[in-house]
C-alpha cells in the first residue's frame, strides 16, 4: 500500500503467561524509516509486546513475519542475528567499562594471531568514537572513557549507535526517556530521528504524548493488551491521544457516548 | 561550580594534564599508595630487625605468593560479579590427593599432578554449573562445596592413609622447581609472578577478559551482546579452582607435607587481597595489579608485624582498618574515574 518496505509484522499474535493473557490478537507492522510510538498505561503489555517481538517471549499463537516471511526465535541473540536490536531504559551499557570497550562487548576486534590475540583498543576507539559522533554526540571524544561518566542521554544514544553499526534494522526502545530531564530527552529524540533517517524502523515506547509527537510516524495505543487504535501522524490530535493513553477504553467509550447524544 | 569548569577550561597543557589524570584514575592507584603507605610504616618500625633485606623481603613475599595464586582467579570471578570461597578446601584437598597419590601409593609425580588438577577442575565445574543453572548466589553454593569437600578430604585421608596428613618428597627436578628457595625467596614467589604475568594479558589485554568485565558490569546486556555468560562463569570457577589446586601442590613440594584440615584464613585473605587491591564486589570492576599488589600488602601486614615491636595480634586490627579503608577509597575512585571523563568538558 506504501512504498517504503514493511520489516517488521504481527499477526494476530496472542500472549498468555500461564492462565494470564496478556496480550489479545495483536497486528501490528512497522515500516524502514518509519517510528512508531506504543503507548498505553502501565501494565497494558507494551514491554510483553516488544519482548515477544524481541525473541525473549516467544507468542502463544499467531505470526511475526520479518520481510514478509514468518521468523521464529529461539531467543533474544536470534532475535538481534536478524536484526531486531532492543535498547532498555539503562541496559546496553556497561557504566565501569570504557566506551570503546563496551561498544564492542561480546564482538572485540582483535589484532595478533592465534592464543596472542589481543583487543584491538585503537581501532575499537576510532570505530566507537566515531559511530558515536555520527550520531551526533560530538561532545565524546575519547574511547578509553568509562562509560559510567556519560549523562543517561548520551549512555543511550551509546547503545544506539552501537546497534545501528552492528546491523539492526528494527529498533526497539522501551521507555528510553523515561529517566531523563528535559534537555537530555531531547538528545535521544534527535538520535530517534537519525536513526529513522538512516532507514531503520524504530518502535519508541513512551508514557509522554510530547515524546511521541515529536518523532512518531504511526501510533498504537494497548489497552488491557489489546490494541484499541492504530493511527497515523495527524490523524488524532495531542489531546485525543493524551485520553487514550490515560483514560483508556472507558473514557473512549464516555466520548463516544457524548458524542452520539450530542 | 561554574567557576571550576572556566578555570578547567582556561588551563591549556591538557596532555600533562591528562596524564597526570590518567595515573591518578587508574584503578590500581589506590592500591599502590596503600602498598607504599603499609610499607614505609612497617619499614620505619621494622628497620632494627631487618624488615628491609632479602630476608624481610623474601619473608613476606613468600607468604604472598601461596594467597596470590589463588587470589588472582578469585578476583576474576569477583570482577565477574561472582564469589568462590570454596578455594580454603580445595587447596588442602589438592595437596593431600598429590600427596597420597605419589607418596604411599607411589605414582610418578607428573600423573599425580595431572590427576589432582582434573580433581580441581572437576570441583569448579560443579562449582560453575551450580552457580550458573540454580539461581542460588555463588557464596552459597561456594560456602556448601567448601564444607562438602572440605569434610570429603578428611574422611577420605583417614581411609586412605590413616592420618588426616601425609608426607611425601618430591624427586630433586620438581623440588627445585616447585619448592626449593633461590635467594630466599620459594619458587611459588616466581611462579605466582609468572601467574600474573600470563593473566594479566588474559583480563587486560584478550577480547576474553573484555567479557569477564561486561558480565560483572550487567549480566544481561552482556548476555544480549552474545557473550556466553554461563560457559565464561563455568570457565572461571575452574580457573579458580586449578590455581588453587597448583598452590596446594606448591605447598607440598615446599614442605614435604599436606594437611588435610580446610584452610579458612585462605577464603579471608584472597578476598581481603582483592578488596584491597580495588576490585569492586559487586563485579565490573577490577585490575590484575591491584590484586597484586592487594596481595603484597597483605603479606606485609601479616608477615612483617613480626619484624616489629608491634604485638602480632594487632595485625588484624590493623588489615580490619585497611580492608575498610580499602573500600571506602575504592567508591571515591570510581567516582573519579567516572566523574573526570566528564567533568573534563562539560558545556
Ligand atoms: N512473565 C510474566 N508472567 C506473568 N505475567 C506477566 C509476565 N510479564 C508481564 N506480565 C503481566 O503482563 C501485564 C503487562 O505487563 P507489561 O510489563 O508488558 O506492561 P507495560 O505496558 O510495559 O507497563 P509499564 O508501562 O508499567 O512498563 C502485567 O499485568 C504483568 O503483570
Ligand atoms: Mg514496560
Amino acid at each position: 500500500m506504501n512504498d517504503a518496505k514493511t520489516v517488521l509484522e504481527l499477526r494476530n499474535v496472542d500472549k498468555s503467561f500461564g492462565p494470564i493473557d496478556v496480550l489479545h490478537k495483536i497486528n501490528l507492522s512497522v515500516k524502514a524509516g518509519e517510528v512508531l510510538c506504543l503507548l498505553g498505561d502501565n501494565g497494558a503489555g507494551k514491554s510483553t509486546l516488544i519482548k515477544t517481538m524481541a525473541g525473549v517471549h516467544a507468542p502463544t499463537s499467531g505470526e511475526i513475519l520479518m520481510d514478509g516471511k514468518p521468523v521464529s526465535f529461539s531467543g533474544p541473540k536470534a532475535a538481534q542475528e536478524a536484526g531486531i536490536a532492543c535498547v532498555h531504559q539503562f541496559g546496553g551499557t556497561f557504566p565501569l567499562m570504557s566506551i570503546s570497550r563496551s561498544f564492542f562487548a561480546g564482538v572485540e576486534p582483535t589484532k595478533g594471531w592465534g592464543p596472542f590475540k589481543v583487543f584491538d583498543r585503537k581501532k575499537a576507539n576510532e570505530i566507537a568514537v566515531h559511530e558515536v559522533r555520527n550520531f551526533g554526540i560530538t561532545r565524546i571524544d575519547d574511547g578509553d572513557r568509562l562509560v559510567g561518566g556519560l549523562s543517561g542521554g548520551e549512555r543511550q544514544s551509546l547503545a544506539i549507535a552501537r546497534a545501528v553499526y552492528f546491523g539492526a534494522r528494527v529498533l526497539i526502545l522501551d521507555e528510553p526517556t523515561a529517566a531523563l530531564g528535559v534537555k537530555q530527552s531531547a538528545h535521544v529524540l534527535r538520535i530517534v530521528n537519525e536513526a529513522k533517517r538512516r532507514g531503520l524502523a524504530v518502535i519508541f515506547i513512551t508514557h509522554q504524548v510530547m515524546h511521541a509527537l515529536a518523532v512518531g510516524d504511526h501510533f498504537a495505543v494497548l489497552i488491557r493488551g489489546a490494541i484499541a487504535a492504530d493511527f497515523k501522524q495527524g490523524e488524532k490530535t495531542r489531546e485525543e491521544i493524551a485520553d487514550l493513553m490515560a483514560g483508556g477504553e472507558s473514557m473512549a467509550d464516555l466520548e463516544a457516548k457524548v458524542g452520539v447524544q450530542a | 561550580m561554574s567557576e571550576a569548569i572556566q578555570t578547567a577550561k582556561s588551563s591549556k597543557p591538557i596532555a600533562s594534564r591528562l596524564s597526570v589524570g590518567e595515573l591518578m584514575r587508574s584503578p590500581a592507584m589506590g592500591a599502590f599508595v596503600g602498598m607504599v603507605l603499609v610499607f614505609c610504616i612497617f619499614a620505619a618500625f621494622g628497620y632494627h630487625k631487618n624488615f628491609i633485606s632479602i630476608v624481610g623481603f623474601a619473608n613476606w613475599m613468600n607468604f604472598a605468593s601461596m594467597i596470590g595464586i589463588v587470589a588472582i582467579p578469585v578476583g576474576f570471578l569477583m570482577v565477574a560479579g561472582e564469589l568462590d570461597i570454596s578455594v580454603g578446601a580445595i587447596m588442602p584437598a589438592s595437596a593431600m590427593t598429590l600427596g597420597i597419590l605419589c607418596g604411599p601409593y607411589e605414582l610418578p609425580l607428573g600423573i599425580g599432578m595431572l590427576i589432582t588438577f582434573a580433581m580441581a577442575a572437576v570441583i569448579g565445574c560443579i562449582n560453575g554449573i551450580l552457580v550458573t543453572r540454580t539461581q542460588v548466589p555463588s557464596f552459597i553454593v561456594t560456602l556448601a562445596t567448601l564444607f562438602a569437600v572440605g569434610g570429603l578430604t578428611l574422611t577420605l585421608s583417614v581411609i586412605f592413609v590413616n592420618r588426616p596428613q601425609v608426607a611425601y618428597e618430591a624427586p630433586e627436578l620438581a623440588k627445585a622447581l616447585l619448592g626449593d628457595r633461590y635467594f630466599g625467596f620459594r619458587a611459588s614467589v616466581f611462579w605466582w609472578i609468572l601467574l600474573s604475568g600470563i593473566l594479566y594479558f588474559i583480563l587486560h589485554k584478550s577480547p576474553w577478559g573484555n567479557w569477564i568485565f561486561a558480565v560483572g558490569g550487567d549480566p544481561e546486556s552482556a548476555r544480549n551482546a552474545g557473550i556466553p555468560v554461563n560457559r565464561l562463569k563455568i570457565s572461571l570457577f575452574v580457573l579458580s579452582a586449578v590455581c588453587t589446586a597448583f598452590a596446594g601442590m606448591l605447598q607440598v613440594a615446599a614442605f614435604n607435607s599436606a594437611q588435610s584440615a580446610t584452610n579458612f584464613p585462605l577464603i579471608f585473605n584472597t578476598i581481603i587481597a582483592c578488596v584491597v587491591g580495588g576490585v569492586v564486589l559487586t563485579g565490573g570492576f577490577g585490575t590484575l595489579i591491584g590484586i597484586f599488589l592487594g596481595t603484597m600488602t597483605l603479606g606485609i601486614v601479616q608477615q612483617g608485624i613480626g619484624y616489629t615491636d608491634i604485638d602480632r595480634n594487632l595485625s588484624q586490627l590493623i588489615i580490619g582498618i585497611m580492608l575498610l579503608a580499602a573500600v571506602l577509597m575504592n567508591g571515591t575512585f570510581q567516582k573519579l574515574a567516572t566523574s573526570w571523563s566528564t567533568g573534563k568538558k562539560e558545556d
